[in-house]
């Protein structure tokens, strides 16, 4: 019964962790039809700039929440401009040609960025973990929960949530959401897909530095964290469809329950479990689980 | 003597939408068939059914005497018969000489899958290849890509790989689509003639109804999914209900005709 | 059957390996490992060339390493060329059974379940003590028919071996280019209909590619599992298949040559690179990357043909 529980838990906080990565990257990869590589830098680029910002406000003597909120903020900006500069500079000059081409581009971008990282921040790892110390725990019967990973949960909810109703209920959701069914068809009722294109990018970079950001406390803010997470953020989006919140959401729970299930029962296959269902939801529906198969044009 | 194809009661239907219905019919070895119809009659998805691409929903299709229902494309390539397509379906990237290799390498294999390793430009494999384009009378494209040819000489490449595999059936749809009113003439003589030589029984979808009188032997007339006319050009063209719903012309004949 | 591309690429290899002996033993090294490599962006060209971009022949890779490891190590295999003959066919039978799954795929989405594939590899080899997990293990030095060389004599040894195996499989690619599979490539990614129609199954052809192109990465991988002398999950890892994928841009897919000089000249920069400016690796291949995506989508291979007069197709 702990056990479960303890896979419940578990899992629930990982899938938090796995949305919020991969959220982002459904968003571009529904809307522009780019798996984008260079996620993984906007994910590392919010963990870096949650460092820093801790440490400022650390030293500053600020109080934590809004110690918290300025990480946030912090890594949301550089996530902006980021998300800018690539998408006017680097994507721009390769719309239109082959979808792996452009995947190969925004993986060369990657590379650029991660000796970026280690330009400006150097190779020495950071800690960010005062707002997580700062949140304390509370005890559930023979399980300590951190308040960091149920706060963790709340905000993932709240993107889900957030995410959800502007793409069904704004008007530019709605556009967003026309140019993912068709973007040729858009284009022919007159909707700048250009411009949905760079805002698009530029929120799916904020909403990956986001994820950056929240997870800094919880991790070694390192070399090396883009690249795992970007694998991860695949398999996510694989499962769930792209362009698909909702996808992303069931996606990161399945994952993330098998995970946990597999970490406490059999630990060998905690790695091997996420691709597993990657390979199999791939094998079953191509398109993910909550896509419909794009009708071949002739 | 048994026809070389026969279907019986042959229908297809997508949910509710009947496509084909009540198709039977036997065509006997050589026969130039002319079908014709207006868009959205049945035509295309009669040829899709015979060359495998579609499964029929009731019915049964034969090739002299076995059975060939529901086999995939590629099997009943293999079993001889083969289709030309409305848009040419040709190897942009390759030149017409090579195009045809293909296609004589292809059915030089004869279904063997290991027969792929074999050399592409093997003597035997070039000498199918230059005939071909010696019948089509395309020699001298030889050497230009397929992607840079004029619209009728692409319809003959598509044609002339159909042919190279020795079928004995061949079903060409829409051979003189989107070729000039002053070229189409010219294009089916080119091809009739080969096709002739070749000694081969071919189904052709036609809506210029001169080509369908000039070349058929038998013409069969297709609306809402069934055959509403069955017989020789003169007979079946002055059929009332064909004039009606397809060809459009006056009962005496007047006027050029197209459906 | 003899080209004249064919004679002059038979030429450079016979030169290269005379000349090894009065080469310094690290350029041979490299040398070693960059035509181990270039093994596998031969297979990669063989599914570029369809259309297909594999993201994960790191798969085909590892599992050639860790045959070669395991036997060597649990099995007291030292042979080389027995090593490496069952390293390559270990790979080729599970490019075989992966293909009945992948060979339905096309774009992105068989990079994607490529890519699944390795990674379950890799989530296996770290997670179990047996094979190593994440430190991996040591390759014993294997032995030649009998002969156990040293030092600078395992050196050469190693590269000559590499080498012979180049030489063969390019010659034998060479062969393979000019059969019905291997011309029919790009029309098969042009028109998978036409194929079809004419009585070839596109779906099986691409299952052979497969096949082909993990036995090659298969056989790059039992060499550098040699001549690293370690094998090591990393070698499943997706970082290890883009590295491929990137030799392949930058040496393009227009001659087997480029795959072998590509790798070579791919090595070398790197060594410097990493000597000269170290923390700048990535930022410049990252750089060569997206110039040669811009400006030279053929890859820098597309170069030397242009200079030459009048340039052998796919040779």
């Amino acid at each position: 019964m702990l056990t479960t529980f303890a896979i419940l838990t578990d899992g629930l906080v990982y899938a938090a962790y796995l949305f919020l990565v991969a959220v982002g990257l459904s968003l571009i990869f529904g809307v522009m039809k780019i798996l984008n590589v260079t996620h993984g830098s906007f994910y590392a680029f919010g963990a870096y700039g949650a460092a820093t910002a801790v440490g400022i406000y650390v030293e500053r003597g600020w109080p934590d929440a809004s110690g918290f909120l300025f990480m946030v903020l912090m890594a949301m900006a550089i996530g902006l401009v980021l998300g800018f500069v690539l998408e006017r500079g680097v994507l721009r000059l390769v719309y239109g040609k082959d979808e792996v081409v452009i995947v190969l581009v925004t993986y060369a971008a990657f590379l650029i960025l991660e000796d970026v990282i280690v330009l400006i921040w150097g190779p020495r790892s950071y800690g960010a973990y005062q707002p997580m110390v700062a949140a304390g725990s509370i005890e559930i019967g023979d399980l300590i929960l951190s308040n960091y990973d149920i706060g963790l949960v709340a905000i993932a909810a709240l993107v889900a949530v957030l995410s959800y109703w502007a793409l069904k209920h704004t008007r530019y959701g709605r556009l967003l959401t026309v140019v993912i069914f068709d973007r040729e068809t858009a284009a022919a009722f007159g909707i700048n897909v250009t411009v949905v294109y760079t805002v698009t990018f530029i929120i799916g970079a904020m909403l990956g530095a986001l994820g950056g950001a929240v997870m800094a406390p919880k991790i070694s803010v390192t070399l090396g964290i883009g690249v795992e997470v970007i694998v991860l953020a695949f398999a996510v989006v694989a499962i769930g469809g792209m362009g698909s919140i909702e996808g992303a959401l069931i996606g990161a729970l399945i994952v993330g329950i098998c995970r946990a299930a597999a970490v406490h029962l059999v630990p060998q296959l905690e790695l091997f479990v996420i691709y597993a269902v990657m390979a199999l939801v791939l094998i079953f529906r191509p398109y993910g689980l909550f896509t419909q198969a794009a009708p071949r044009k002739i | 003597m048994t026809a070389i194809l026969s279907v019986h009661d042959l229908e297809k239907t997508f949910g509710s939408i009947v496509a084909a219905r009540d198709i039977t019919l036997e065509v006997p070895a050589q026969q130039t068939v002319g079908i014709i119809g207006a868009n959205g009659a049945g035509k295309t998805t009669f040829i899709n059914m015979i060359t495998g691409h579609l499964r029929p929903t009731k019915g049964t299709i034969r090739l002299e005497d076995l059975d060939i229902t529901g086999l995939p494309s590629r099997e009943i390539t293999r079993l001889g018969i083969s289709r030309s397509f409305q848009v040419a379906q040709i190897f942009p990237s390759l030149t017409v000489f090579e195009n045809m290799c293909a296609a004589a390498a292809a059915a030089g294999s004869n279904g063997a899958f290991a027969r792929v390793l074999a050399p592409l430009k093997s003597p035997a494999t070039i000498r199918e290849a230059d005939a071909s384009i010696e019948l089509f009378r395309i020699a001298a494209y030889r050497h230009a890509l397929a992607s840079t040819l004029p619209q009728g000489i692409r319809k003959l490449l598509d044609i002339a790989m159909a042919v190279v595999g020795s079928p004995r059936v061949l079903l060409l749809d829409e051979p003189t689509s989107g070729i000039s009113v002053e070229e189409k003439f010219g294009v089916m003589d080119v091809v009739m003639s080969a096709l002739k030589s070749r000694k081969l029984t071919v189904l052709f979808v036609e809506h210029d109804m001169e080509i369908v009188a000039r070349f058929a032997d038998r013409v069969l007339a297709f609306y809402d999914g069934t055959v509403i006319a069955d017989g020789a050009p003169a007979a079946a063209l002055a059929d009332r209900r064909v004039q009606t719903l397809i060809s459009g012309t006056k009962p005496d004949g007047e006027g050029h005709s197209h459906a | 059957m003899w080209s004249r591309a064919n004679l002059f690429g038979a030429l450079a290899f016979v030169a290269v390996a005379a000349a090894a002996p009065a080469l310094p033993a690290w350029l041979v090294s490299l040398a070693t490992i960059a035509f181990a490599n270039a093994l596998v962006v031969l297979g990669l060209v063989i599914l570029w060339r369809a259309g297909l971009v594999p993201f994960g022949q790191a798969l085909f890779y590892a599992t050639g390493a860790y045959a070669v490891a395991l036997l060597s190590r649990y099995a007291g295999w030292r042979d080389v060329f027995l090593l490496v003959a069952v390293g390559a066919a270990a790979a080729g039978v599970v490019a075989f059974l992966v293909g009945f799954l992948l060979a339905r795929y096309r774009d992105i989405f068989f990079a994607m379940l490529s890519l699944a594939m390795s990674m379950i590899l890799y989530g296996i080899l770290v997670k179990t003590e047996t094979l190593g997990s994440t430190d991996g293990f040591h390759v014993e030095s294997g032995t030649f028919l009998g002969y156990e060389p040293h030092g600078r004599a395992l050196n050469l040894a190693l590269f000559w071996l590499v080498l012979g195996l180049s030489a063969v499989s390019a010659f034998l690619i060479t062969l393979y280019f000019r059969t019905v599979a291997g011309a029919l490539a790009m029309p098969a990614r042009d028109n998978e209909i036409r194929l079809e129609f004419l009585g070839i199954s596109v779906t099986r052809l691409i299952h052979l590619k497969l096949v082909i192109s993990g036995i090659l990465a298969g056989l790059g991988g039992a060499l550098a599992a040699l001549a690293v002398a370690h094998v090591d999950p990393n070698m499943a890892y997706w970082t290890t298949s883009g590295g491929f994928v990137f030799v392949t841009i930058l040496a393009g897919v227009g001659s087997v040559a480029a795959a072998f000089v590509g790798s070579l000249v791919f090595e070398l920069v790197r060594s410097i690179a990493i000597d000269l400016l170290p923390g700048f690796w990535q930022l410049i291949l990252g750089s060569a990357l997206l110039l040669t995506i811009l400006f030279l989508p053929e890859g820098l291979g597309s170069l030397f043909y242009r200079l030459r007069r009048a340039p052998e197709k796919g040779s």
